[in-house]
């Protein structure tokens, strides 16, 4: 079959940084309650960016405003360089295939198996064959580090890890460049955790993933992720490598990484 | 930013018995079935050779589906004797591909025969109904007794969640009830009035509406609505709590989930269901009147009167007497299948949807019983 010789050694793109999700000047509130207020972050493409804050002050809601689940007030998103207010929705809908979500609590459809639902997005959106799709969520199951035949199994027979590494597998049924993890160690062992933390570095680097992950954890960070922003005061105060973190004069920053336990932790 | 996709492709070039094909394209879920038909093309355009060269330097995008693919051609001319290499591949593509290899195909489990499959399901449901049978007695036993526990030490009983209940499926429900029975008396002394007028019997349609809508329709419907009404928010509601582990919390805090969830709703329907059933009766008659009035051409006076010759206190007792059967049937239905929810969405819709048609059923068959028990000691 004749092919069209391919250009020469192509540049690797996935090195040079460039900014992959670029947030600017984002309000979003509730009512007569603003949750974030002027907020800006850019995310690299190929990084691992861990997204950190106080439990209320909005961090989910930062992730839902950019898979628009929520409504912005003002502000800009843009993601792969397109804006996406000025995005018609057929563009919307190819840019949703193109991000994966991993929410918190899994939000596995109960009602299917677990290969099910890696399946559910390439029935979706891919022409595949049947044999194809199985043969492709079988591998999504050992790529996230389950057993095989946990494919067979209902979300409500799985434990927690198991949960996590299923929405995982889930979240990666497409293939997508950029995956959102909310708090993918929360509710896990530390050893769970630390696997965790691995198999996302893993994928991250086998897949060319960017990675945006919204956690508490102060191991995920530290093992897991390339930068780190921080959120307090409803906008991002400090973004940076963990020592930039660390070196950082926020009164909230400083209390959450030279904290006792951030202290213990980074030493060690 | 435009997107020129470049469809996937090879290229082979023969060398003797060895031979070099160039992948090049994007080899991504993009692309999907034709992909797939393209591996499953490419050994056969090769034909015979004993070495064979993957070079896939021209592939411009790889994602598992690629890596996949690739790794399933080599692996089919491997086990066709030909020795295969994958040479050129970029750093990220040769890492894609190396996760990949470590992974083993699943092979799907065959189905059973589909006689047996039919076999084992009816065998299943045979067991099933005869399970469901003796969970229904002991579970009405644990709440007889948890009734029990309740009247011996009443200050621990919960009045709040009985009340609660009360105004749900008492209040609330009053006025759907109501208006149900009053537009089905309506119905019936149509009906009534139209067949008996043939006979010039007009004036019995008072005997039959008074004493059906006494016996056996008020009750009924209000049965089934309630059914429908208080069943399924029933099972709903503790089929919810079973999903969430919160039947589970009150046990490990020493609470019995029958004594907190289930006979407050039990009580509270064996209290609403007579009321209800005294309700539908009135709309039923008053219902009946009015169309016998302006259809039928009897004058209130009248159908009350005849009402009263005819209808002794024995009728009205029928319908009340059963109510609070019916009250214990749904409601034990009810519970036990919100008990039996597993963990799915799925599971949940299932058990709400047996709650209704299992205590609807229960209630036709247990009111035959009454019928057949009542005309034996003529009452």
């Amino acid at each position: 079959m004749p092919d069209a010789t391919p250009p020469l050694a192509a540049p690797d793109t996935a090195t040079l940084p460039k900014p992959i999700i670029q947030v600017r000047d984002l309000v979003v509130g509730f009512g007569d309650k603003i949750i974030l207020d002027g907020l800006s972050l850019d995310v690299m493409a190929g990084e691992i960016l861990g997204f950190v804050g106080g439990s209320g002050t909005g961090k989910s809601v930062l992730t839902r405003t950019i898979l628009g689940l929520i409504e912005k007030r003002a502000g800009h998103i843009s993601v792969f360089g397109q804006d996406l207010d000025e995005m018609p929705d057929a563009e919307r809908r190819k840019l949703e295939k193109r991000w994966g979500v991993m929410f918190q609590h899994g939000a596995l459809f109960s009602s299917l198996t677990v290969a099910q639902n890696i399946q559910v997005p390439m029935r979706e959106y891919l022409d595949l064959s049947p044999a194809m799709m199985n043969d492709l969520a079988a591998l999504k199951i050992q790529m996230v580090g389950l057993k095989s035949d946990a494919g067979e199994k209902y979300p409500s027979e799985l434990s927690g890890g198991m949960i996590k590494r299923a929405a995982l597998a889930r979240a990666l049924a497409l293939d997508p460049e950029i995956v959102f993890l909310d708090e993918p160690t929360s509710g896990l062992d530390p050893i769970g955790a630390a696997e965790f933390d691995i198999l996302i570095r893993t994928l991250q680097q086998t897949l060319g993933l960017t990675v945006f992950m919204v956690t508490h954890d102060l191991d995920s960070l530290a093992s897991a992720c390339d930068r780190i922003a921080a959120l307090a005061d409803r906008k991002v105060v400090a973004v940076g490598s963990l020592s930039e973190m660390v070196a950082s004069t926020h009164p909230w920053v400083k209390s959450y990484f030279r904290g006792e336990r951030a202290l213990a932790r980074l030493k060690g | 930013m435009p997107q020129t996709i470049a469809s996937p492709g090879f290229e082979i070039r023969r060398d003797g018995e060895r031979a070099v094909i160039a992948l090049g394209g994007e080899w991504t879920l993009d692309h999907g079935r034709r992909l797939e038909s393209l591996a499953e093309q490419l050994p056969v355009s090769l034909g015979e050779v004993r070495r064979a060269v993957l070079d896939i330097s021209g592939i411009q995008r790889l994602d598992t589906l690629g890596a996949r693919l690739i790794d399933q051609l080599s692996h089919e001319l491997g086990s066709e004797g030909v020795s295969v290499e994958v040479t050129h591949a970029r750093r990220e593509h040769a890492t894609l591909l190396e996760a990949v290899r470590a992974r083993t195909a699943v092979v799907a489990r065959p189905p059973r025969p589909w006689l047996i499959e039919i076999l084992a399901d009816i065998g299943r449901t045979v067991v099933f109904a005869g399970q469901d049978l003796v969970r229904g007695v002991s579970f009405i036993g644990e709440v007889v007794i948890a009734i029990g526990r309740a009247l011996i030490r009443p200050q621990r009983f919960r009045w709040a969640a009985l009340i609660n209940q009360l105004e749900q499926i008492a209040f609330r429900g009053a006025p759907i009830i109501i208006l149900i029975t009053f537009l089905v008396g309506c119905i019936v002394a149509q009906q009534g009035i139209f067949q008996l007028r043939r006979f010039g019997a007009t004036a019995f349609v008072v005997d039959l509406v008074g004493i059906i809508t006494l016996r056996e329709l008020a009750l009924l419907l209000c049965a089934i609505m309630v059914a429908g009404r208080s069943g399924s928010a029933f099972t709903a509601e503790i089929g919810s709590m079973k999903m969430r582990e919160e039947i589970d919390a009150l046990r490990v805090m020493g609470l019995n989930p029958v004594d907190v969830l289930v006979v407050p709703r039990i009580l509270a329907l064996i209290i609403a269901m007579p009321i209800l059933t005294f309700l539908a009766s009135m709309a039923g008659l008053f219902g009946a009147g009015l169309t016998a009035w302006f259809y039928g051409g009897i004058a209130p006076e009248t159908f009350v009167a005849r009402l009263q010759s005819v209808i002794n206190y024995r009728h009205f007792s029928v319908g009340l007497i059963k109510a609070p059967f019916m009250a214990i049937v749904i409601g034990a239905i009810a519970c036990i299948e919100g008990m039996n929810v597993k963990g799915s969405a799925e599971s949940l819709g299932q058990q709400v949807t047996a709650s209704v048609v299992k205590a609807i059923f229960m209630v036709i068959v247990v009111d035959g019983l009454f019928a057949m028990f009542f005309a034996s000691i003529r009452f």
